[in-house]
């Protein structure tokens, strides 16, 4: 029998980007329509970012806050071999207060939507990775549900596994994706080079470490719809997966996101599984079920950034300028495809690095192994190919017989120069401003060339080595080709009584500030105060589908998009009641008229890319940013510590200063972890690191100090020139880092993370080659 | 096994009957509806639970409730009704050491603990003190920033 359930208390607290208080009396018109030119001021402030108080005091309410009165909770059963055959045996259950369900209970094809639909929302007879759900629970409590899946048993019949890119290129070698880029003639490049060199680099799986693990809550209603509340960065791919999943009408699923603790990719796609199972098991139990992962668990199961192989062979001239690079690029997919086929994408369009050369090749594959599906992390594969092309650019550095900064000024980008898929760089090329910015703050040369020198002197004693490292990178922002044209993305304005306007869009706060970016970029756009604007919660039921919360996209095409559509409405109101304060205008309106909502969409401007070919203009704009790392490293344990660092980035245009030095910190430090300290190794297709204590994040005392210098080189179609912060500090810091090591003692490691133990064997092996 | 403890929780008197090997963590989140008190890994690595015990940070996911009988808790929903906490939660959102929030009420705790006993610490005090608590979003300079900015001053990215 079903037995009723209330939301206790109000419903979810959303926040709205501003409080509703009354507003400054110096409301003056802006410029009709315009929205570059500078009104309210918002843009380039710092305003409080609305959702700080609620995250402070610890009454912000995030998924697993939340009290649903009647609900269960969910718990999953999960494979413990790399692939097998199963069977499960549920008799345990039988008669038991909990429902149970297995692959058969599915609906339709058991698959997550994504890109290839391969992705099954419970493995039906074969596990393909350690982690995998091959069964739910759900139970009137966490701890019963746990004890209920424990009951469950599972016989395995162990098929041969490939848990790594050695055993998938030694086996199968199963493509899950595959794409290439072909500018000018590579072997006819090789052939004149007074240098070639060839190497190979490689980089682990990562972590998101998120703070706040994964969770979702399904609540099924009376009229058959079901609504999910969760810790999410796309609500729109979530009810697609829903609607896919239940074959139900776009009305019959409703997505809400809670106050998110973290994502950085890691809540891009997963989330679609865990509503898929929350959903189910609230469907069988005719009841609001809970899905809450500890951390063991999302470790286990969720997605991990792709390790990768990269291969380059590289030809310069006797000076060091690229005359020909040959890359092959291979990430390792897991299980599934899900995302894998446009972290390749971008990963290739990345791999020669922010450097001009005639004759570029580049392959990319991606290979299925027998591991949790590997899926967005920030960066989406630039990290993994830029860490290759920087390192191989130090390696032609040391060839040629230059310093790093030199190497790099001889080959770094132009504005006007053509990249390897022919797209003509814009006016906001600033690699060169990048590194001129690093070594004016740095003194990067000099001292580089000293401490090399420090290091050939250097004297048995033990003490703590010095290295500087540097990095160059680029980025492009919003989705790759012609991803952006196709999702669309209405973002919508509404206006409100008083002169308030409510921004309807499905982008997410998940740390970043979106709710106060954007609410600026309106605020600016329609010559309003900032506290004039407010948010529409990121709720399918509310906001347009503007688009999900990846690929450094929300500030250039979303804050776009939003600009003019604050800038219509403002020009509407105003029109209306000339010479009126805005206020008193939109009252008017509001009073005359009735409702006002202003729709835009994703303007065409003017980039043309072929996906079959890889030719043409790849991204709309690039962000570039350079990276000085300065390190110690303790000569007899190889331990390393990041002790400066000093990070230059082209934002196009800072928004909030504030919230774009957060990404810039809070993503180099990331970066670093993943350089040295975030060891991943896999033991019997099982990551080893399956916790805290195990895995190793960066605590205050592993971060450098970090100057973060924000350079403005606007660019393409976002407000005011603005191209996107959220990856770009992703891109440099393990490189940079890398090269600090080298430096410091003399070791080139071609693999992160830089341990002690790899920078031990990489020591040796230098050793052997001489 | 049901035991009662009895112990003060954000000055007032509570009394607890069931588990007395229940977490801290679920007495304050579940039975006492405190969910301010994040659970970030359950084993006491990245401070997210972290609650004063008799003025001790102590990540609440270690503590069974049987240890707390007799004493005095205060989670961040009591540091945040005192008027130590405005300056400090302002401070923290003004200078960025604030993005997702699921480590700040724990990084909270910590903070006010250490200003306790060290009303002006320096960078390296505030690196040592906040060792306990992990933070993915911020690189730490926001928090450091904050404290500097708290104690010293005004203080800018």
């Amino acid at each position: 029998m079903r037995e009723p359930y209330t939301m206790r208390g109000p419903p979810v607290p959303f926040l709205l980007a501003s409080p509703m208080t009354p507003l400054p009396e110096s409301d003056t018109p802006a410029p009709l329509g315009n929205a570059t030119a500078p009104a309210s001021g918002s843009v380039g402030a710092r305003p409080t970012r609305p959702d700080g108080a609620g995250k402070v005091d610890g009454s912000a309410v995030y998924v697993d806050d939340l009290a649903v009165e009647g609900a269960w909770h969910g718990a999953t059963l999960r494979s413990e071999r790399p692939r097998a055959r199963f069977t499960l045996d549920t008799s345990a259950l039988t008669d038991r207060e909990v429902v149970c369900l297995t692959a058969a209970d599915v609906p339709g094809t058991n698959r997550i939507a994504l890109i290839a639909d391969d992705w099954p929302v419970l493995a039906d007879g074969e596990a393909r990775h350690v982690g995998e759900a091959l069964a739910l629970v759900a139970a009137p409590t966490r701890a019963e549900a746990r004890a209920a899946v424990a009951e469950l048993r599972v016989a395995y019949e162990d098929l041969p596994a490939e848990v790594d890119l050695d055993d998938a290129l030694a086996g199968s070698a199963r493509e899950l994706a595959a794409c290439a880029v072909e500018h000018g003639d590579v072997v006819s490049g090789l052939a004149q080079a007074a240098h070639v060199l060839e190497a190979t680099y490689e980089t682990a799986h990562q972590e998101h470490a998120y703070i706040e693990p994964q969770g979702m809550i399904a609540v099924p209603h009376d009229d058959g719809s079901v609504e999910v509340i969760g810790s999410l960065q796309c609500p729109y791919y979530v009810h697609h997966a829903l609607v896919a999943l239940l074959g139900c009408e776009a009305e019959g699923v409703r997505v809400r996101q809670a106050v998110t603790g973290g994502g950085f990719g890691g809540k891009e796609d997963y989330p679609d599984m865990i509503a898929a199972h929350a959903v189910l098991l609230a469907a069988r139990a005719g009841r609001p079920v809970k899905v809450i992962y500890d951390r063991r668990e999302d470790m286990l199961a969720t997605t991990r950034r792709h390790p990768s192989r990269v291969r380059h062979k590289t030809g310069v001239d006797a000076d060091g300028k690229l005359l020909a690079v040959e890359i092959e690029v291979l990430l390792d997919g897991g299980a599934y495809t899900t995302l894998s086929p446009v972290v390749l994408s971008r990963a290739v369009l990345h791999a020669a690095g922010p450097y001009a050369c005639p004759n570029v090749r580049i392959r990319g594959r991606v290979l299925a192994t027998n591991t949790a599906t590997n899926g967005a992390f920030r960066g989406f594969g630039a990290p993994q190919s830029q860490f290759a092309a920087e390192r191989q650019m130090d390696r032609v550095a040391r060839e040629v017989g230059v310093d790093p900064l030199t190497i790099r000024e001889r080959n770094a980008y132009r504005p006007g120069d053509v990249t390897p898929t022919g797209q003509v760089l814009g006016a906001s090329t600033s690699a060169h401003a990048c590194l001129a910015e690093a070594e004016r703050r740095t003194g990067f040369r000099e001292r580089w060339k000293a401490l090399e020198g420090e290091r050939a002197a250097a004297r048995d004693d033990g003490r703590p080595r010095g290295g500087i490292g540097l990095s160059l990178c680029w980025h492009g922002v919003g989705f790759t080709g012609n991803g952006e044209r196709r999702m669309d993305s209405p973002v919508a304005v509404r206006l409100a009584p008083g002169g308030r306007l409510v921004v309807l869009a499905a982008s997410t706060d998940i740390g970043q500030g979106t709710q106060t970016v954007l609410a600026q970029i309106a605020a600016e756009a329609a010559g309003v105060p900032f506290e004039a604007v407010a948010l529409a919660p990121a709720d399918t039921a509310v906001v347009p589908d503007s688009g999900p919360t990846v690929a450094s996209r929300t500030v250039m095409v979303v804050g776009g998009i939003l600009a003019r559509a604050a800038a219509e409405l403002a020009r509407r109101v105003r029109e209306h009641a000339p010479g009126e304060s805005f206020a008193a205008a939109a009252d008017a309106w509001l009073a005359e008229r009735g409702e006002l909502e202003v729709v835009e969409r994703y303007a065409d401007d003017g980039t043309v890319f072929d996906e079959a070919t890889y030719r043409g203009d790849a991204y709309a704009v690039h962000g570039w940013g350079a990276d000085v790392v300065e390190v110690s490293v303790d000569p007899d344990t190889l331990v390393t510590r990041a002790e400066r660092a000093t990070l230059v980035c082209d934002v196009g245009k800072a928004i909030h200063p504030l919230l774009c030095a957060g990404q810039v910190e809070g993503g180099s430090l990331q970066a670093f972890g993943w350089g040295h300290l975030e060891a991943a190794r896999l033991r019997d297709g099982r990551l080893e690191q399956d916790s805290f204590s195990t895995y190793t994040i960066p605590t205050s005392l592993d971060a450098p100090a970090m100057e973060t210098v924000l350079l403005e080189h606007p660019g393409g179609s976002g407000p005011l020139g603005a191209k996107g912060v959220g990856e770009i500090p992703m891109d440099g810091g393990a490189p940079a880092l890398l090269a600090a090591i080298e430096n410091a003692v003399g070791i080139s490691a071609a693999r992160i993370p830089a341990t002690p133990e790899v920078l031990f064997e990489a020591r040796e092996r230098g050793a052997s080659d001489e | 096994m049901s035991e009662r403890s009895t112990f003060r929780l954000n000055g007032r008197e509570v009394v607890y009957e069931g588990d007395p090997l229940a977490r801290l963590l679920d007495v304050l989140r579940e039975a006492q509806g405190l969910t301010g008190t994040k659970e970030g890994c359950g084993e006491g690595e990245c401070g997210s639970c972290s609650v004063l015990l008799e003025g001790a940070v102590v990540c609440s996911c270690l503590v069974p409730v049987l240890q707390v009988d007799g004493r005095e808790v205060l989670t961040i929903e009591g540091l945040a009704s005192d008027g130590a906490h405005g300056a400090l939660g302002e401070v923290l959102v003004r200078e960025g050491g604030v993005q997702c929030g699921a480590c700040t009420p724990g990084v909270v705790v910590t903070l006010r603990a250490l200003l306790e006993r060290d009303p002006a610490p320096s960078r390296a005090a505030v690196r040592e003190a906040l060792a306990g608590n992990l933070c993915r979003c911020t690189g730490y300079e926001g928090i450091l920033r904050a404290v500097a900015a708290l104690v010293g001053g005004e203080e800018s990215a």
